[in-house]
């Protein structure tokens, strides 16, 4: 249990899964043609190193266990990035239905009135300010294209 | 004519009041467009080129070079202030630029791009005004196996980029080079983990990648904590906000570095300015005698790529017109801007053009000394940017990143990887996975697989082809040399350890 709190292991866990993946899949497409390497024969190879060092990294997490608690991960710190991660994701969600505008300007709104805790009204300034700027910027100004939502805009 | 006759010929061409202008304006505009990350050079250059074309060719040219140095200085600027890599080749300034930033050294840190910019660019230009013919030569020498030799020692230097953990980085790297594999294999039309969406066919662009593990991690890492809203020291005063005598003599031979190793890999068609910087930070961590500090904000980790990045040009350009080759994809579309006005690039255009070729190699001189001088007073500018609350400097950045990946290929799923990629990022932070290495491997991933797979074509499947012609066979004792040294460095010191 305490290991599952150790950055490495989980970490080292999860590469060699992602190793034994890149194996599977490349075992399946040709490792040597008529013409020389096939597709498989790079992957194959990266795959197996990576299976090789994140089993290291998991044995060596492993033997260290009694320093643990101070590669363990804070799980309370980590809460506000992904809080505002998935206010990121969200926001790229919504491009398709309220463009970028709308949806950018409600991910600005939610992050300096959740994440950086900041009065309503700056919030509301903030949220309506930067998005126009951009839109003026990129849009208006250099004619880069922004993502449109169902509204046209 | 001798070449100094030719020379000063298309100086007397590239220094008119008028053409002064137009590369003021070219400096000016790359600058600020190449800020923006996914609009490196090429596509600053393409973004702008129509601008060009309602000039006389002349004029055009000299303003294509100051676009050209502009947004190389752009890509750089947001690497070093904001740990937003505009291009590839300045992912390897943001390891010492962002973390200088942080000390309160912006100031100084984008004073040193400058400068290394410019010496490393007119080192360039003087490397291109007289070396071109024999080094096109020599770059013609370069076949499959020497390239494949070239990006093994350009992987090498992750041993170099590791951190506190060789097995962390070799990791990163190693998931770099899956990234760099997925799409379409192009020997044999096989899609490659692809998840059965036809968004990866094409692979992954290079935008999302870095922009998402660099910019967005950094961003969510800052946004941990309720008193993330502190704002990045910038000193007051002009000299707190240039580089001190002190750093620039630190940064001797980070210049010299960055400047003949930028220009001799920018010389070899498809290498690029990525593995140039790569490389010349490497060579220059190892040469150090305090190598423990890079990574941790020092002058020298900025100058040596920065110089190495401005030097690719001018070496990027010899192929360019003593062959017709276009050493990049910012090449490319020089070159087909000349084309288009009437020129014939390869090895008669030295004589059939002498006034174009001349005049173009004057105006980068002249592009050289005009983002010197457009950029150094700038600096102080560009350093107050740090001074912008974290409550509208963050959100600013997360929306730039959004805006620039989907300017590449107006792809919303390429703004969704984003996302995903940035929190990769943030969570290789939490566990100390450098990002570099893992930039490393997906940059250089994709050629030296193709490479690998044209020599063992050239060869019938027959390994030593790597070994067996001179010049990669050296690259690979180097490369060797580079990996196995740290090895017994590290060995030696646990067995002392341990017997001590």
């Amino acid at each position: 249990m305490r290991l599952l709190r150790n950055g490495d292991f989980v970490s080292g866990v999860a590469l060699a899964g992602l190793g034994v993946f890149i194996v599977v899949e490349a075992w399946q497409w040709e490792y040597l043609g008529r013409d020389g390497p096939g597709p498989g024969f790079f992957p194959l190879w990266f795959g197996i190193a990576m299976i090789a060092l994140s089993l290291l990294l998991v044995a060596l997490s492993v033997k260290n266990r009694d320093a643990v608690s101070d590669k363990a991960v804070d799980w309370s710190k980590v809460g506000n990035a992904l809080y505002a991660w998935a206010g990121l994701a969200l926001c790229v969600a919504l491009l398709t239905v309220l463009g970028f505008v709308l949806s950018f300007g409600l991910f600005v709104f939610f992050l300096v009135l959740v994440i950086y805790r900041r009065p309503l009204g700056t919030a509301v300034a903030t949220g309506v300010a930067l998005p126009v700027v951009f839109y003026l910027l990129f849009q208006v100004t250099l004619g880069l294209e922004l993502p449109v939502g169902k509204l046209g805009f | 004519m001798d070449i100094f006759g030719s020379l000063l010929q298309g100086f007397a061409v590239a220094i008119t009041p008028i053409n002064l202008f137009w590369c003021f304006v070219g400096c000016f505009l790359g600058t600020v467009i190449g800020i923006l990350p996914g609009i490196g050079p090429a596509a600053t250059i393409a973004l702008l080129l129509p601008l060009t074309f309602q000039i006389e060719p002349t004029g055009a040219v000299i303003m294509l070079a100051g676009i050209y140095y502009g947004a190389k200085y752009g890509g750089s600027t947001t690497s070093i202030l904001l740990n937003v890599p505009g291009e590839s080749s300045s992912v390897v300034t943001c390891i010492d630029g962002y973390q200088m930033a942080r000390k309160g050294r912006a100031g100084p840190a984008l004073g040193i791009a400058a400068i290394a910019s410019f010496i490393a660019g007119t080192f360039g230009v003087i490397g291109l005004t007289l070396l071109a013919p024999p080094l096109a030569k020599f770059a013609l020498r370069f076949s499959s196996p020497e390239y494949f030799a070239l990006m093994a020692f350009g992987l090498s230097m992750v041993v170099l980029l590791a951190g506190e953990s060789f097995t962390k980085a070799l990791l990163a790297m190693l998931v770099g080079l899956w990234l760099a594999c997925m799409g379409i294999d192009l020997f044999t039309a096989t899609s490659r983990f692809t998840f059965g969406t036809p968004n990866l066919l094409d692979g992954i662009d290079f935008v999302v990648v870095a922009v998402g593990v660099f910019a967005l991690g950094e961003v969510l890492s800052n946004m941990e904590s309720r008193h993330s809203g502190q704002m990045l020291p910038v000193p007051k005063g002009i000299r707190n906000l240039m580089p001190t005598w002190q750093d620039l003599k630190d940064c001797r031979f980070a210049f010299l570095n960055g400047s003949v190793t930028g220009f001799v890999i920018g010389v070899l068609p498809g290498a690029g300015a990525t593995i140039a910087s790569f490389i010349t930070y490497g060579i220059e961590k190892m040469v150090s005698r305090h190598p423990e500090r890079f990574g941790t904000g020092i002058p020298e980790g900025v100058a040596a790529p920065e110089a190495a990045n401005n030097s690719d040009a001018g070496g990027a350009l010899v192929p360019t017109l003593a062959l017709g080759i276009p050493g990049s994809g910012t090449m490319a579309i020089l070159l087909a801007a000349f084309i288009l006005w009437g020129l014939k690039p390869g090895p008669f255009l030295f004589q059939d053009n002498p006034q174009f070729v001349w005049g173009l190699i004057a105006s980068m001189y002249v592009g050289n000394v005009m983002l010197l001088v457009l950029n150094l007073p700038l600096v102080p500018a560009f350093a107050q940017i740090l001074r912008t609350p974290a409550f509208v400097l963050y959100p600013t950045i997360l929306g730039i990143s959004v805006v620039g990946t989907f300017s590449v290929s107006s792809s919303l799923f390429d703004v969704a990887m984003l996302a995903g990629f940035g929190l990769l990022g943030y969570t290789m932070r939490r566990l100390d996975y450098p990002a570099a290495p893992l930039i490393l491997g997906f940059v250089l991933g994709d050629s030296m697989e193709r490479s690998l797979r044209q020599s063992l074509m050239m060869s019938q499947g027959d390994l030593s082809i790597l070994v067996s012609r001179p010049l990669s066979a050296s690259m690979l004792i180097l490369t060797a040399l580079v990996l196995i040294v740290p090895m017994f460095k590290q060995a030696n010191a646990w067995r002392l350890k341990a017997a001590g």
